[in-house]
């Protein structure tokens, strides 16, 4: 086997922080190689790197032996080197064909439609993938979606495929299927580049695994080298994982009663159908389904954004549905939103300022119209410490953090208020271990102290530590129960599918 | 080789000051060719500039009569900004803001002169504010741009002034010219050094240190600023969005309607046609180059009014024509625009190579 690529002494900085420091390694053809690492080990910078997008500030690329310089994501992708991304790039109005054509260079502009369409169809049979070629991209899944990803970078001839987090929009099965194709890849000689987070899943299809850890690469380890404590190890090196005990919640007190509640989206359907949930104090309840079940659908009624068009939510035998009471219930659970940037925090504020987003009319924070700026600093030096927020100099914009850093900063505010409920969306996507082992501490200690918990996550593993519950969802509607004790992650797979069964909990 | 541009994390001190000032030189520099085209010798002229707006008592108190309107427009504009709301629409509000102060001014009957000026800024205010509030209140309830709304309503304005002064309120002692009768002097504000330099100056630098209090001290600064940052982490956070851009660009209205009260009860103390000839605009270049601070704002207001006065000279002079001014001003705003490019941005040289 050849080196496919390789990479060597690479070095990127950026004013203040060095992002990669001397990282090499080789990829060889026909060869999956997963790159392990924490967020902010510098995962992202060296995509971006090899995508043309940063140029690096010294070291060497280079393809099948020849050093090259990628100024451009063209020239990069000129070169056999593909990327699907996490967020997809396809325009969802248009059909499957249309996308990927979109993406192909030389498409003559006559072009021979039905040719373009049989060689496409011939790598869509090739792998036994299910795609209808006429269909508008919105109308399929996510899973379909990133086959229509990789077929883009199949039509060009990629020879190395980079996959980020290509499993975190996926269930279970439809990832089993991807690791097939990605194995069939494989034998066909092309080489990928996997980024992952999942334990399982790189011990399930890595042939290589290179550690990255604070912009260095600390290790490359073949196959049968490895193991899950070893990369891990690995991976977070000398830092200390946090130490913290789930404890069983049994109280039966219903603190919220979600009934038939049903929410519809901007497109007029329904994101919440007929949805049944009773949240029990103190309790953990995790909520599994693949993304866009309306999970977020729900999040987004429990914290007023959006409004239900149907149904009851039920706190202290009270309905808080459409009543005033709502507002000042809702302005008491805590969220932890999806998206950290978009929505979790005003960029250009400082960390000072994010910290009391959510109670800078208290007393606390205020004197008559004017603000403290003496408690807001002092408030600020507390949470900092407390919850070890690593912060630039005072004042600097929030948005310079980490995503780690800012999740801290978010989970800080809104668990300040000693709030009775939170709602946590996908509290830990693209954080470090560390990070997340940390939220996971902060959730588990809350629950210790009464706090009620929705937990919304995509991965089975942190769902089946966290919850004393969880709950299913399917197209917007409750599949079931289950006991994560007893059940298996194919129990809870197949529900997450759509299928009826699964016992009460 | 292949030179490519690349967004600077943090923009260096020395850049951030250099580059304004660099900026401008270039402006002066191009703008000299047009000068030498027009057989003016480009240092006389900028000299000239100099002396006629800042040389003497008369020069620099006309500079000031001509930033003082520049600043409450100014502001009002830069206070819409921090909550990313664009509000075109000075010039009309400013409008607005006279004609009510006028209409005060001519048929209250109002003798005290405190009690008259209350009445007039109270009306300016609030007309200038409800102006604005329309586009306001139509983004708020259906997200209808604000841009075109405020733009729009500044013909209506326009033609409403135009409407008064050219029948209803005309003087009739005016032999016919678009005017209304002249103010009592209870409707006028006090004028200082024998000059035309009014009280309206001092109300606006007062005006821009309370909106300076308001952006940076208070609790509705605050949350004007999370709005402006993010919308959607404002509304999650349980502020009321909608509310606040009603609120915003009311209190962006009502500010520029006071440029329109100054402006009648200090300079021209009775109701034109044309009494702003463009402040309006020119304050949402200000608060732009402002960076949307509220003491940036009276800083390149007075840089403006030194243009305004100075580029006047320059037409008396040398025979220039207006559109000479405009054209020099053009340079330099261009310039200064530009130079923000360079402070965000670096170029870099990078090698590039044949690629299969």
């Amino acid at each position: 086997m050849s080196d496919l690529l390789q990479i060597e002494n690479i070095r990127k900085t950026f004013p203040g922080v060095i992002a990669l420091d001397d990282v090499s390694f080789t990829v060889t053809s026909g060869e999956i190689h997963t790159l392990l690492g924490e967020n902010g080990a510098g995962k992202s910078t060296l995509m971006n790197v090899l995508t043309g997008l940063y140029h690096p500030d010294s070291g060497e690329i280079r393809v099948n032996g020849q050093k090259v310089n990628f100024t451009s994501p063209r020239v990069s992708l000129a070169y056999g080197i593909g990327m699907v991304h996490q967020h997809f790039m396809l325009v969802p109005a248009h059909s499957v064909f249309e996308n990927i054509l979109l993406a192909l260079d030389n498409v003559p502009n006559l072009f021979n439609r039905r040719q373009y369409k049989a060689e496409i169809q011939l790598l869509i049979d090739k792998f036994g993938l299910d795609l209808d070629l006429e269909a508008p991209v919105w109308t399929l899944s996510i899973g379909a979606q990133q086959w229509i990803e990789l077929i883009k970078l199949l039509m060009r001839d990629c020879r190395l495929l980079i996959l980020d987090e290509p499993t975190a929009v996926l269930t279970p099965q439809e990832a089993d299927r991807l690791f097939g194709v990605l194995q069939q890849l494989k034998e066909q000689g092309k080489s990928i580049i996997f980024i992952s987070h999942k334990m399982r899943e790189v011990m399930q299809i890595s042939d290589r695994v290179t550690i990255l850890k604070k912009g260095h690469s600390v290790a490359s380890l073949e196959r049968g080298n490895f193991d899950e404590s070893k990369l891990a190890s690995l991976m977070i090196g000398d830092d200390q994982t946090l130490e913290w005990q789930k404890n069983l919640q049994m109280s039966e007190e219903i603190v919220l009663d979600i009934q038939q509640l049903s929410v519809r989206n901007d497109r007029g359907l329904a994101d919440l159908d007929n949805f049944d949930l009773k949240l029990k104090k103190g309790e953990i309840l995790g909520i599994a389904g693949v993304a866009g079940n309306g999970q977020k659908a729900l999040a987004e009624v429990l914290t007023g954004l959006k409004t239900a068009t149907h149904g009851r939510i039920m706190a202290r035998g009270e309905d808080i549905t459409s009543s005033n009471a709502k507002n000042s219930y809702i302005a008491g659970i805590a969220h932890i939103p999806e998206d950290r940037k978009t929505i979790g925090i005003a960029p250009d504020m400082s960390v000072d300022e994010n910290l009391i987003m959510k109670s800078f009319k208290n007393n606390a924070f205020s004197r008559w119209i004017f603000q403290d700026k003496k408690a807001i600093r002092r408030n600020a030096s507390e949470k900092i410490a407390q919850f070890a927020i690593k912060t630039g100099p005072d004042g600097s914009p929030v948005r310079y953090l980490s995503g780690g850093n800012i999740q801290k900063v978010i989970i800080a505010r809104e668990l300040s208020e000693k709030p009775a409920v939170l709602v946590a969306l996908y509290p830990t996507r693209g954080l470090d271990i560390g990070s997340a082992e940390y939220v996971h501490k902060v959730i588990a200690d809350g629950a210790d102290r009464g706090m009620s918990t929705i937990l919304i996550a995509e991965d089975l593993d942190e769902l089946l530590k966290m919850s004393d519950r969880i709950a299913v969802m399917f197209r917007g509607k409750l599949v079931g129960y289950v006991d994560p004790r007893k059940a298996t992650r194919e129990e809870i797979g197949l529900m997450m599918s759509g299928e009826q069964q699964g016992g009460a909990a | 080789m292949k030179l490519i541009t690349e967004r600077r994390e943090i923009s260096s001190p020395l850049i951030r000051f250099a580059a304004p000032i660099i900026s401008i030189a270039i402006a002066l520099f191009i703008a000299g060719f047009l000068l030498l085209a027009n057989g003016v010798s480009p240092l006389e002229a900028y000299r000239e500039i100099l002396v006629e707006s800042l040389g003497s008592m008369y020069g620099l108190s006309e500079t000031l009569v001509k930033t003082t309107p520049l600043i409450f427009a100014g502001l009002g504009v830069s206070l819409a900004f921090r909550m990313q709301i664009w509000n075109i629409g000075a010039e009309g509000q400013i409008y607005i803001g006279a004609m009510a102060a006028s209409g005060v001014a001519l048929f209250s009957g109002i003798g005290n002169h405190w009690l008259m000026m209350i009445a007039m800024f109270g009306a300016a205010f609030l007309c200038g504010g409800l102006w604005a509030g329309v586009a306001g209140f139509l983004r708020a309830r259906w997200s209808v741009n604000e841009v075109i709304v405020t733009l729009l309503m500044n013909y209506i304005a326009i033609l409403w002034v135009d409407y008064l002064v050219y029948g209803p309120w005309k003087d009739p002692q005016g032999f016919n010219f678009p005017l209304t009768a002249q103010f009592t002097d209870a409707a006028r504000l006090s004028e200082y050094f024998d000059t035309r330099l009014h009280s309206g100056f001092f109300l606006a630098i007062f005006c821009a240190l309370l909106l300076y209090l308001f952006m940076e001290r208070t609790i509705w600064g605050y949350e004007i600023k999370v709005i402006g940052s993010n919308p959607k982490a404002a509304q999650y956070a349980g502020m009321r969005t909608g509310l606040a851009i009603f609120f915003v660009l009311f209190l962006s209205g009502a500010i520029a309607g006071i440029a329109g009260f100054s402006e009648v009860a200090g300079l021209q103390h009775r109701l034109q046609h044309g009494i702003s000839p463009g402040y309006g605009y020119t304050a949402i270049i200000i608060a732009w180059l402002a960076k949307r601070s509220a003491i940036g704002v009276v800083i390149v207001s007075f840089l403006m009014g030194i243009l305004l006065v100075g580029g006047d000279s320059l037409q008396l002079l040398w025979q220039l024509p207006v559109a000479f001014v405009y054209a020099f001003q053009g340079l330099i705003l261009f310039f200064l625009l530009a130079s923000d490019f360079f402070i965000l941005n670096r170029f870099k040289l990078v090698r590039s190579e044949r690629h299969a």
